[in-house]
This record gives structure tokens, sequence and C-alpha cells, in this order.
């Protein structure tokens, strides 16, 4: 939990979210904020409440005669769930765990160049997540976005010309943002990234090395 | 206490009777639900069966503090057409650890009853247009950026319970 979070998931991000129609990618990292932040999870609980109200408003749609039988065969032909064990202390949140596989020290890193690390996240083709790690005091890639990018900080901070983002904070960027962030000096920041197309660098990577890259 | 001694009775005593009037109610529900969210009908009512055997399955983790029964059975129903229509993953965020008091304040269980019916009869009176907007969102008819450009969506009227459940929250946590 932390208390200090400056910077929050939209309206909008949370009405998807629970209404289920954003790409898995995108879930995650609001997931993972969620994970971080009360404010954007009293507000989630809020966004629920209103699918609830929603649904409940519905004209109710008849159901078959022997729905209600089958439905008790379905109960008696699964085990009950039994509440999932609290997982061991990771220095991750636990949506992102499921990901990597573990904690920050299982992130398989990849360098692709000035000092900055990635490792792409395995989601469907909806939208690409990836973490990044950045050196304390270097530039990010300079970069257009097409489409939507939604970064959160999980370590350290970053600054862009406007804005400071530390550890828990979501910049969500649209197209018409162009910016060129820094980590902050004192500690190398980590990120959680998801953009549902893919990135315009400006000269920092050859654009054709981008395919390979998968960013 | 709409519907939650049911819940509670399905919980403590597998209670089969209060079980089939849930079922009655929210079943059908679900399955218009799911239809106007794309299902055919019959995975519609496929499907609102695994829901409601779901909600059986994991009573004893229904928490009438954080949830009322409707906003619940959503939230399975959402899962489950996630999981099923769009062979989607879905994160969901860290559970919070409540420390050693695990039985729910029975006055925010009431505030959160009051409060969603509240919002329902909220959505119920708003303008044709902006119910019908916040509706297709729901139905997961409208993209993310759609949801964002859309103008007339009345985010004053939820937000004015939002507050109240950041209140609550605070609340529990201290």
């Amino acid at each position: 939990m932390m208390n200090d979070i400056t910077h929050h998931l939209t309206d909008a991000l949370l009405i998807a979210y629970s209404a289920g129609s954003l790409p898995e990618g995108f879930n995650l990292v609001v997931a993972t904020h969620i994970s971080m932040c009360d404010e954007c999870r009293a507000r989630m609980h809020e966004f629920d409440a209103v699918g609830g109200a929603v649904m409940e408003a519905e004209p109710p749609m008849g159901l078959s005669d022997g729905s209600f039988a089958a439905t008790l065969a379905k109960i008696a032909n699964t085990p009950k769930v039994e509440a999932a064990a609290p997982k061991a202390k990771s220095d991750l949140p636990v949506p992102l765990q499921d990901y990597v596989g573990g904690g920050l020290a299982d992130i398989k890193w990849c360098k692709v160049g000035g000092g900055v690390r990635q490792a792409i996240l395995k989601t469907d083709k909806s939208a690409s997540v990836r973490l990044l790690h950045i050196p304390a005091g270097a530039q990010m890639p300079d970069h257009g976005h097409r489409g939507m990018e939604l970064t959160l900080v999980l370590q350290g901070a970053f600054k862009d010309e406007t804005d400071r983002f530390g550890a828990g904070d979501i910049e969500v960027a649209s197209e018409d943002d162009h910016h060129q962030p820094v980590a902050e000096e004192g500690q190398d920041c980590i990120c959680l990234a998801a953009t549902d197309a893919p990135l315009r660098f400006n000269g920092w990577i050859p654009r054709i090395a981008q395919p390979f890259l998968r960013i | 206490m709409a519907w939650v001694t049911h819940l509670v009775a399905i919980r403590d005593n597998q209670d089969q009777s209060a079980f089939a009037e849930v079922f009655a109610h929210f079943a059908p529900r679900v399955k218009a639900f799911l239809m106007k969210s794309g299902a055919n009908p019959d995975l519609a009512e496929d499907v609102s069966q695994d829901v409601m055997a779901t909600l059986w399955r994991k009573a004893h983790m229904f928490d009438p503090s954080k949830a009322n029964v409707s906003t619940w059975i959503f939230t399975i129903a959402r899962n489950r057409r996630i999981d099923v229509l769009r062979k989607q993953r879905r994160p969901e965020p860290e559970d919070l650890t409540w420390g050693p008091e695990a039985e729910p304040d029975q006055e925010d269980v009431l505030a959160l009853q009051q409060e969603s019916a509240q919002l329902g009869e909220a959505i119920a009176a708003l303008p044709d247009k902006q119910r019908e907007l916040i509706v297709r969102a729901y139905y997961a008819e409208l993209t993310h950026s759609e949801i964002a450009d859309a103008t007339g969506l009345p985010l004053g009227t939820i937000k004015s319970r939002i507050r109240l459940a950041l209140d609550r929250l605070r609340h529990q946590l201290k």
C-alpha cells in the first residue's frame, strides 16, 4: 500500500476494466496499479457496483425448464473452491508475479541499447506489455505514440517535461503526447508499460529493428 | 439486506431453497446480460449455469462489506465472459489482507447495501441516452477510447457514490 501516489487511473480505464473490454496487457497494468493504490481499488469496487446494477436491471431472459437441475448437477460434479493460499512475500504485486513467474530477480531482461533493458511479457496480441529497466539518470527512448500507452512505475521515478512519476504512479499517454522522459537520479527506474500499437521511435533504435524487438 | 441473508444461508447451511431463490432472480438476468454482450442463447444459458454454480461453490468467499450480491454475481459473470467469449486471461488485483478481524462490520455491510440500492435507482433515473451509454460500456460494446471520448457519460452520478466507497475503505483499513 502506498500513500503518495498522485497519478491515477482514468475513469474510462476503470470502466473498461470493470466491463471487461480492455486488452489483456492493459488489464495487467490496471490490476497491478490497483494492487498498489487504495484509491483506485475503491473506485474499481464502485464501477463493479455499476456493472451489478446494470445487470440486475436487465429484463430477465427465460431459462429452459431443466436449467436449475442442470446447475445442481454442475455443482455436484465439481469440488468446492478453497480460498487461495496467500502467496509468498514478493517484491512484485501479485498480478505481475503470475506473468513474470516470481519476483524482480526472476525477470529475464534483454538489453535494448542506451543501458535500457526490457522484458516482454506474454499476453494475447491485442496489446503488448513489457517491463523496462532504465538506469538512474538515463533518458528513456524518445517516442511518439500510435494508439495508447500505459506506464506504471514499480521502482524509482521518471520525469518528463511537465510531471514526475514515482512508484505506483501511472502515466496514461495518448496519441497526441510526445515526450522525453528521464529516469530520476539515485535509483534505477523499473516500469511496466503496455501499448495497443507499436511504438514509433525517433532515432533511438532503427525502425527496421522494431519487428525483432517486438516493441 | 437484499440477498445477503440468502448468501449466508448458502454459505453456512448449504441451503438449497435459498439458492433456488437466488437462481430464480439472478440466472435469467445473467443470461440476458450475456446475450447482450454477444453470446448466443444456448451459450448464455450454459454460462449462466456456470456462474450460479460458481456462486454456490465460492459462497464462503463472499464478503458483504466489499460487494453486494448483484455486484459479486456481475464480477463472476464478467470474468466467465472474458474466459469463454474472449478466451483471455483476466489479471486481478492483489487481495488486501484485512488483519485478524475476518468478520465484516455490520455497519459497513448495511451502508454498502444502501449505497448499492441508491446507485441502482440513480442509474434507472438517468435520461435514456445517458443510461444507454453506461449499459453499452458494460456490455463491452464500447472500447476504452470510445468510453474516454463519449460525451454525456453521467460520471457525476457514479462519482458521488465513489466518495462513499472511498471513505468506507479508509475506515476498514484503519
